[in-house]
């Protein structure tokens, strides 16, 4: 690591902790349905919105009413923006006169934006009129981070609670989440991205005569509304097809600064809510620094790889070496302005946690600088992870945690004075497995098949005289990335990847769609099925056999258990992928 | 049912909250506050829209621009159906043959030039949006002798002008020093006194 990486890395996390602080006990009085100052102001609003919609917030729901209304909510929204979309063309705010989104681009996109992915089959500023920019996507920006939140809160109280059936409203915790969190968040964040250079309008394209004396037209749109919530919520689908990349939605250092710390801002607040609602603040903090330890090894392989350069640059001429002047490294498909210091801790803050933004591009980094953004997809992005869903996954890896560590010392495993039992594991496992099936299993599917094979860049590129190109464990790469972001609900791609074209229209847009869903729904049923359970459980006190949540030893044996997972499902493959293709590169 | 109507009627309710009254807030206020930076940081010379503070322009042909920097190459290309440039890197995998010429390309052309030093890995590798408005302080200074040469000015004053367009890290830590080459360029046109 360069010593300017340390230095980002130390203010970054430390900035994280402190902030999560305030933020974390915030979100825990939000859903506690305390009266906070800012419902002064909104209070009367969210009244009016539970009058008009039949909803009595003393009104609890168990775990089955609570999945039913996350799933309705999800599938009824889902629709508005696959409609939306199919009728972009006859509807206004359509300033470039862009035809209707086709239909399996629209339903891949709408499965993609409703499971809190956003992979982008698509060229936003090529593809969305504003209107679909935002009645179809932007709101599920909003949407699917809301429901994210929800089940992780539910899980929580499942755990806090005692002996009931009952973990919340769904209506309420969801009005809440977008009244009290998202959207006032979203409107001071959007406001400082505009101060600094992303734009906000309506007024269509810019056109001018470039100094070549050709006529260039850049689309504009109100970005930085969308930018917020995007980053916000660990979305990460962009307005323009670079994402975070593009000079106009992340203009400088600064705003490439805040748009990480806002992927990780309410992930990690989750960990002090998670303190506070079950009353042991320091099992929140262990929780933090677990995810902040195997975040920080990411982020010193990512930027040790980069910095390091491709060799195949070196042969071709190009100076790599850092100094005073150059930042050097792998700058193929990296801005000047971040350099390999701010790309690195971007692409590994985007897929820690789920969010899937680039601020440059994963599909030309170094073989195994390519490796750890895949890989922090596989580990179930449950490192900070993206809003609600890295919680709830990570609280996942802790009952596996804590029922290993049970059978160690031949104990009945608790947790937080609960006592784990078969019900527990059998959907914690099913929770882990689901996402490892859907990865490898869609991969294979696309590498036997001629369509799956056909979205391939990096291995047929042929074109180039004399040089021999045959499939190649970059292709692997690509297409392993493509069903770990889909399946993680990240987004981000080894973008050469082309997963919608006219000759293939079906084939990625269905099999994705179908990673995205399994990825999303039944892991939230799974999750809310342990919470209805956890919650009906006694309490017993802590006693001397408990295995402490708290110290060292858990954190310790919390990142093994992550990484083992993780390592044990997917060393395979990524041998076949990244790990291959490095040694080819000597 | 129980769920329908709570449902439809709160997803209606957040729609207009997200989607009419976030943006139309958000827009209204960027537009008073930071009209500038909301519509695109545009440069506007003599009434003409020259282009965006944040946006590199490239040239069709470097070769028959010495007089101006040469910025990032790009992997940006213009959309037939709308006219509009489409932002994108090369997304080419590190082994790439296509990349490794066009890397191989770029230096032998540079080396044209009459450059003799290290030839700066981010003058010859597409941005991630290919529209990267920046090149290092390196990438900068080597092309500093070509230009002084085409204009007839001393490698000295361009050297400062460069200077004067240099940006250094935010708060000595948050990205890389970088010159914007844009106004760097319609600086020297406007020292010249020429331009077009």
């Amino acid at each position: 690591m360069t010593p300017r990486l340390v230095a980002l890395v130390v203010l970054f996390f430390g900035l994280l902790g402190a902030v999560a602080v305030p933020l974390g006990r915030y979100l825990a009085r939000v859903f506690a349905g305390e009266n906070l100052r800012t419902a002064r102001l909104l209070g009367p609003v969210e009244r009016l919105a539970y009058r008009l919609a039949g909803v009595h917030p003393a009104e609890e729901h168990d775990w089955k009413q609570y999945a039913g209304g996350v799933l309705l909510f999800s599938l009824v929204t889902q629709l508005i923006s696959y409609g939306v979309m199919r009728l972009q063309g006859s509807l206004p705010f359509n300033p470039t006169r862009l035809a209707n989104v086709p239909p399996w681009l629209a339903f891949n996109t709408a499965t993609s934006f409703t499971t809190n992915t956003n992979w982008q089959s698509y060229g936003g500023e090529t593809t969305m009129s504003y209107l679909s920019q935002a009645l179809a996507l932007t709101s599920q920006n909003f949407f699917s981070t809301a429901v994210g939140l929800c089940v992780a809160i539910a899980l929580i109280r499942g755990i806090a609670r005692r002996e009931t059936t009952k973990l919340g409203n769904f209506w309420v915790d969801l009005v809440r989440a977008h009244l009290y969190v998202l959207v006032p968040l979203s409107i001071v964040y959007a406001l400082f991205l505009v101060s600094q250079g992303v734009i906000q309008t309506w007024s269509g394209p810019a056109h001018w005569s470039t100094l070549d004396g050709v006529t260039q037209s850049l689309l504009r749109g109100p970005v930085a509304s969308q930018e917020a919530i995007k980053m916000l919520g660990t979305n990460g689908g962009g307005f323009f097809n670079a994402n975070s990349a593009h000079p106009w939605e992340n203009p400088t250092p600064l705003t490439n600064f805040v748009q990480m710390f806002s992927i990780f801002a309410i992930p990690a607040a989750l960990c002090v809510t998670l303190g506070e609602m079950v009353k042991n603040r320091r099992h929140g903090w262990a929780v933090f620094a677990t995810m902040t330890l195997v975040s920080v090894l990411a982020v010193a392989a990512l930027g040790h790889f980069e910095q390091s350069g491709n060799p195949a640059l070196t042969r071709a001429g190009a100076d790599q070496v850092a100094s005073a002047l150059q930042c050097g490294g792998n700058m193929e498909g990296k801005e000047a302005r971040f350099g390999i210091a701010d790309t690195a801790l971007f692409a590994v803050v985007t897929t820690d946690a789920s969010c899937g933004a680039v601020n440059g591009m994963h599909d030309s980094f170094t073989p195994l600088g390519g490796l750890v953004p895949m890989l922090d997809i596989q580990l179930g992005e449950v490192v900070f992870g993206g809003v609600g869903a890295g919680m709830y996954g990570m609280l996942v890896y802790i009952l596996i945690a804590v029922f290993l560590a049970g059978l160690m010392v031949g104990r009945t495993p608790e947790y937080l004075g609960k006592k784990i039992d078969s019900r527990d594991v059998r959907m914690a496992s099913i929770y882990i497995l689901i996402p490892a099936f859907s990865i490898l299993l869609f991969s294979a599917v696309a590498l036997l098949t001629e369509a799956g094979r056909s979205g391939i860049m990096n291995a047929s590129a042929a074109e180039v005289p004399g040089a021999p190109w045959h499939p190649h464990p970059h292709g692997l790469s690509e297409v392993l990335y493509a069903f770990s972001s889909a399946t993680g609900n990240n987004g981000s791609a080894f973008a050469g990847l082309t997963a919608y074209s006219a000759a293939h229209p079906v084939f990625y847009s269905l099999t994705l769609a179908l990673a995205m869903f399994v990825g999303r729904f039944p892991l939230i049923l799974a999750v809310l099925a342990i919470a209805g359970n956890m919650a009906k459980k006694r309490s017993v006190p802590p006693g001397p056999g408990s295995f402490p949540v708290d110290g060292p030893l858990f954190v310790g044996l919390l990142v093994g258990v992550i990484l083992i997972v993780g390592a044990l499902t997917f060393f395979p493959a990524l041998s076949l992928g990244p790990i291959v293709e490095h040694f080819m590169q000597r | 049912m129980k769920l329908l109507r709570p449902c439809l009627v709160l997803t209606a309710f957040l729609l207009l909250v997200c989607c009419l009254a976030y943006p139309a807030a958000v827009t209204a206020v960027a537009q008073t506050m930071f009209p500038r930076q909301a519509n695109g940081s545009l440069i506007t010379q003599g009434g003409r829209v020259r282009g965006s503070s944040l946006l590199g322009q490239t040239f069709a042909d470097n070769a028959a621009h010495p007089r101006y920097f040469w910025g990032r190459p790009s992997g940006a290309s213009v959309d037939r159906a709308t006219g509009v440039t489409s932002s994108s890197g090369s997304n080419y995998g590190p082994l790439n043959p296509a990349l490794h010429a066009e890397v191989r390309q770029r230096v032998e052309a540079l080396r044209a030039t009459g450059v003799t030093g290290p030839i700066p890995v981010d003058l010859v590798t597409r941005s991630a949006s290919g529209l990267d408005p920046h090149i290092s302080p390196a990438a900068a200074q080597i092309q500093v002798p070509r230009v002084a040469r085409a204009r007839s000015l001393s490698e000295a004053a361009v050297r400062s002008l460069v200077a004067a367009h240099t940006q250094g890290s935010t708060l000595a830590l948050l990205g890389e020093p970088r010159v914007n080459v844009l106004e760097l360029n319609l600086a020297l046109d406007a020292q010249s006194g020429n331009s077009r």
